[in-house]
């Protein structure tokens, strides 16, 4: 954890609902994290307020910095006006990232919520450019392959493949599948170790498990076989916590 | 008046003549509400005219509220309502030019014609830095830059000369952003379709700078040259 807690993030949009609804879509996978919308126009109007925004970005920074998400470009005038206004001090603290606001905000979200830093938290907003995630090699629906010289089955833990990392399968139990709120939890987990997991299709390449928006694109949905696979020093504490969560239904109630 | 004298008899601007400037800018604003509007609506989102008036409504309420001691003064009282009142990328891109125009004359009592020409030329400084458009993206920037050249080109020629000639050069530039396709600020959404129609920022630009020259032609009878 940085000193001062958690990064903040500022949602700067032309509408007040739009930065609101993102800000209660992203806390619902990162509650700790502050999240201060700066939408509309100080009368309600749509555009932005140098007011909101200034204050937004007071708000956000609890000493540890904020990360400042927008959508259209004059929102980020309006930014860059109220950066500049700023004592050198805090400005030195706050990131305007360059990523779709809704895809961009989510994965910053989630890496300020597992303690990212400044640096950290920018770079999962900004990975998260071009609005789609990397679609991987399978799509949902596809029927997942056979796993090529390994013999993982739903309860074997920690085969080590040919590759030397760590491998099991577990089912999806819970109603949604792999979706946001899941994926969140997964990588909120995983944040505090050290290892290498992907998260997939058995057999599968699979994606970087704490990368939310990747995860929630593998389209893994209730009833299917998923996969992770770890390396590093933590790698099996990583599985075992990815296979907890998982028989845990990510925290859902069903 | 023979160009080149230097003397006063090119006049100076005080900080009662900035307080007017901004007083009329503001009426002509408002009158040319709907049609900044229109130029808008053909290639934005139908705004600028009411985000202007907004802001210069409240620019004018803010130096009665709080008389400056300065041009400079003014013109941060300007731009800091600008900022924050406007709404549209007009608010911080003139916001930030009132601001540097402000800076750039800090320590002015009266405003002579290199001060002048320094004001404007922070002003494009600001704008460029905070917008980033380059002349020919069909921004405000194609009416201010000519304008800044003229204007320095015709710093000799006095206070109203220069801006007579930095309003010329200023409709010239605004005329032409007509066939040009937006590569800044909303327009550029439009791509091709931006092209056949005149820029909203432009044209406010050549309004502040026409309200500029006709105050100094007035303040300085027939000193206003042959623009
Ligand atoms: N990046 C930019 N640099 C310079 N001028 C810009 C830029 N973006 C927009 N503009 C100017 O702003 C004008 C639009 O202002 P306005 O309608 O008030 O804001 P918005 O585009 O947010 O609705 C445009 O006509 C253009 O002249
Ligand atoms: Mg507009």
């Amino acid at each position: 954890m940085t000193a001062g807690g958690r990064i903040g993030l500022v949602l700067v949009s032309h509408v007040s609902g739009i930065a609101d609804g993102v800000r209660d879509l992203v806390g619902q996978m990162a509650p700790d994290v502050t999240v201060t919308p700066a939408g509309g126009t100080d009368d309600g109007g749509i555009g932005t307020s140098f007011d909101r925004v200034a204050t937004a970005l007071e708000q956000a920074d609890a000493g540890a910095g904020a990360v400042v998400l927008y959508d259209l470009g004059s929102a980020l005038l309006t930014t860059e006006t109220a950066l500049d206004l700023l004592d050198d001090e805090a400005r030195a603290r706050v990131r305007v990232a360059e990523a779709p606001l809704v895809e961009g905000a989510i994965a910053a979200a989630v890496e300020a919520q597992g303690g990212g830093d400044l640096a950290a938290v920018l770079a999962a907003a900004e990975s998260a450019g071009g609005g789609v995630p990397p679609v991987e090699a399978s799509r949902p629906g596809t029927v997942p392959g056979a796993v090529p010289g390994a013999d993982s089955g739903a309860d074997s833990p920690a085969d080590s493949g040919a590759d030397n990392r760590l491998r099991t399968s577990e089912t999806l139990v819970n109603k949604v599948g792999l979706h946001a709120r899941p994926a969140g939890a997964l990588a909120r987990a995983l944040s505090a170790l050290d290892a290498d997991v992907r998260v997939g299709r058995p057999g599968d390449e699979g994606v970087n498990a704490r990368s939310v928006l990747s995860v929630i694109a593998l389209g893994l949905e209730n009833g299917q076989q998923v996969e992770f696979s770890a390396s590093g020093p933590d790698a099996q504490q990583a599985l075992d916590t990815a296979t907890r969560l998982t028989r845990e239904r990510f925290g859902d109630e069903e | 008046m023979a160009p080149g004298e230097s003397d006063t008899a090119g006049g100076m601007a005080t900080t009662d003549d900035v307080v007017e400037a901004v007083v009329r800018y503001a009426a002509v604003v408002s009158s040319h509400r709907q049609e900044l509007i229109d130029l808008d609506a053909a290639i934005g989102d139908a705004d600028h005219g009411e985000n202007m008036n907004r802001g210069m409504t409240a620019a004018v309420q803010a130096l009665e509220a709080d008389p400056p001691g300065s041009p400079a003064e003014a013109l941060k009282t300007v731009a800091t309502t600008l900022i924050r009142k406007v709404g549209g990328a007009a608010g911080p891109l003139y916001g930030t030019a009132f601001l540097r125009a402000s800076t750039a004359v800090q320590d002015r009592e009266t405003l002579g014609p290199d001060d002048v020409v320094t004001g404007l030329r922070a002003a494009l400084e600001g704008l460029v830095s905070r917008g980033k458009a380059e002349v020919g993206d069909k921004t405000m920037v194609d009416a201010w830059s000519p304008a800044v050249d003229a204007a320095a080109a015709a710093a000799g020629d006095g206070v109203a000369a220069l801006v007579a000639a930095a309003a010329d050069a200023a409709e010239e530039g605004m005329r032409a952003t007509t066939p040009l396709v937006a590569r800044k600020g909303r327009a550029s959404y439009l791509g091709e379709r931006s092209a056949g129609h005149q820029d909203p920022g432009a044209t406010s630009t050549a309004l502040l700078l026409r309200v500029l020259a006709d105050l100094a032609s007035e303040r300085c009878g027939s000193d206003a040259g042959t623009a």
